[in-house]
């Protein structure tokens, strides 16, 4: 008894995770017309999915958009970062705090209040106010990332550059950039993964010009559950493993 | 006489509300190995740093040789720094490490090839040139750190506490190693430490450092044997202080002193005396002579603790009154009875001439005690 009960509820915790998870990746070569039942192996939603236009349209557009929203954030996130961790200011703490307030909101306030800016300033939604809104939440995550990194930094490298005869600027270059790398590249990653599946900001501030897949998916699932969806998912499961797989890989090569 | 290279004057330095460094004066010699010693607190650090041009005086200037360095950055300096933890860059290979410094000066290929292999011959590391610094035992990555700072030819070493990560046997091996690298390069070497022993082995001259003040400056020996004042005696090595009472002037230079009783001739010290002036007589563990109970010099006492020290033996001994003497005797082979058991009473003397006097520095001694812990 007391061996089994464990093991009973570790096996029921772990079913109710991934036979979803199964059934999805199962279903997305399922013949069959209908969700239930199975009908035989196939490609065909595959097929469907790639030839649906407006469908890899979407998947392009996320790409991109992630793509840059992850650049973006990394780059603003990692200066960020730098200034937090290296100056002295006043306001210091008030910035890192809000941060934090940014990372903690509901994400519905943040869309909402986006929303409101992006009406007040008159911008158009599409491309550039998805990109700046997904900028925003990512932000957080990536300096945290780069910041904890930075803690463990040893001061005595800069100066060691310096006292050798680089400038600041290539103590930068080649010294400080490349032993903070494994942050970047993981607060990248982290990035590019928030923005890729973000549906409660997107929604607010996309437009019509501007189709990104995850509001595509919810609205094919609001009028009936089609096998198409189960492939895409499939999809994109692969590309949140390898993405995973990498970020694990960089983690390990750095911890060396 | 050696010329001066590096000339600090008037260095003041404040942290907040804490004074680090007080209008401090300092002429370091050309190719001279020069120690900053002192507790950890005393600006020893913070005086290094801004020979390197990481700190920047509120006041006074740095200048080498005719050139004013006070406000130029670090890359500028024709000097390198040893860093307590290394500091090697984790990314770069042992090589990229030393050659980091010549690549800064744009110098061709072929030549930093070539002095890099030159530099890691000198610290014996030619075999590690592809290794990266965590595969490095301590004692290399310190090796490391030598040929990377001395690779590009500095007129001048700063070693901040570079052995202080080390255990002990490997720190005797590198105290060793970097004399001979000093004589053979002939570069000034600054070095900080804390650690007296060491001060005293390796330096051509110490200076003994407290709240941002030179408490004294000169060789180990006139450190050790003529200290300056009490702060300098109690940290450079152990010593016993005797209260002595001044009783009589002598026309020929001497003075009797009182110390416990007994009447003792003594040099007339450097400083002005008085008869019935108090003052301290200093004596090293060493020059402490441990006598028979029955013989008729010395003052009574009775060992307290005893240390066998292989070399020597170290004991405690409590006077009558109290007073706690620290004695160290050398093994003396003819003496069969030569060893003393707890509690047993001896007497205590000492060979006049070996003391050093002091005079009451009766503010300073309270706070002194707080120095040492």
């Amino acid at each position: 008894m007391s061996r089994w009960l464990p093991r009973t509820y570790l096996t029921l915790v772990y079913l109710l995770l991934y036979v979803p998870i199964a059934v999805l990746v199962v279903f997305s070569f399922n013949d069959s017309r209908t969700g239930y039942e199975w009908g035989g192996l196939s490609f065909r939603w595959y097929e469907a999915l790639f030839n649906n236009r407006a469908m890899v349209q979407a998947m392009w557009n996320s790409l991109w958009l992630a793509l840059s929203a992850a650049t973006v954030s990394t780059l603003i996130g990692a200066l960020t970062a730098l200034a937090l961790h290296r100056y002295r200011f006043r306001g210091k703490q008030v910035l890192n705090g809000m941060l934090f307030i940014v990372m903690m909101s509901p994400e519905i306030v943040l869309a909402i209040s986006l929303l409101g800016l992006f009406l007040m300033v008159g911008l158009q939604l599409g491309y550039v106010s998805l990109l700046l809104a997904h900028v925003t939440f990512c932000l957080p995550f990536v300096v945290i990332t780069v910041m904890a990194r930075l803690s463990g930094f040893d001061e005595r490298l800069p100066e060691a550059a310096r006292d050798l005869g680089a400038s600041d600027f290539t103590m930068t270059r080649t010294v400080l950039i490349p032993v903070i790398m494994p942050a970047l590249l993981a607060g990248w990653l982290l990035g590019f993964t928030l923005s890729l599946d973000d549906v409660v900001v997107s929604t607010f501030v996309s437009g019509p010009s501007y189709e990104i897949l995850p509001l595509r998916i919810y609205s094919m699932v609001r009028v009936g559950l089609k096998p198409e969806v189960n492939a895409l998912g499939t999809l994109l499961l692969v590309f949140s493993l390898v993405m995973l797989m990498l970020s694990q890989w960089i983690l390990l090569r750095s911890k060396r | 006489m050696k010329q001066t290279l590096l000339s600090l004057s008037k260095l003041s330095k404040q942290f907040d509300d804490r004074k680090v460094l007080d209008s401090l004066d300092l002429e370091i010699l050309d190719g001279e190995f020069i120690t900053l010693l002192g507790p950890s607190g005393c600006g020893k650090t913070t005086l290094l740093r801004m020979m390197a041009g990481f700190e920047h005086p509120d006041e006074g200037s740095i200048t080498l040789g005719s050139q004013d360095l006070t406000h130029t950055p670090p890359e500028a300096r024709p000097l390198n720094t040893v860093f307590q933890n290394y500091a090697l860059f984790p990314h770069m290979s042992v090589f990229d490490n030393v050659a980091y410094g010549l690549k800064m000066e744009k110098r061709p290929k072929p030549e930093i090839k070539q002095r890099v292999e030159e530099a890691l011959a000198m610290v014996q590391l030619e075999d590690f040139a592809k290794r990266k610094p965590h595969q490095l035992s301590g004692g290399q990555q310190q090796r490391v750190a030598i040929a990377r700072a001395v690779v590009k030819r500095p007129k001048m070493l700063l070693l901040d506490e570079p052995l202080s990560a080390l255990d002990y046997k490997l720190r005797r091996t590198m105290q060793v190693e970097l004399k001979r690298l000093q004589r053979e390069l002939g570069i000034t070497f600054v070095f900080v430490t804390h650690d007296q022993e060491e001060a005293l082995s390796m330096s051509d001259r110490i200076v003994v450092l407290k709240d941002g003040l030179i408490q004294q400056l000169g060789t180990p020996r006139e450190v050790y044997e003529r200290p300056a004042n009490l702060f300098t005696a109690r940290f450079v090595g152990e010593t016993n202080f005797f209260p002595g009472r001044v009783d009589a002037l002598n026309d020929d230079g001497t003075i009797i002193v009182d110390v416990f009783g007994l009447k003792r001739r003594f040099r007339k010290p450097d400083f002005s005396v008085v008869k019935g002036q108090p003052l301290h007589v200093l004596l090293r563990p060493e020059d402490i002579r441990v006598l028979a109970p029955g013989d008729d010099d010395g003052v009574a006492g009775k060992v307290v603790e005893r240390n066998y020290k292989g070399s020597t033996l170290d004991s405690v001994i409590h006077l009558t009154d109290g007073t706690e003497v620290l004695a160290s005797e050398f093994f003396d082979e003819d003496d069969p009875t030569f060893d003393y058991r707890l509690g047993e009473p001896v007497r205590v003397s000492w060979v006049d001439g070996w003391e050093w006097l002091l005079p009451e520095e009766p503010a300073v001694v309270a706070e002194e005690e707080t120095v040492d812990g």
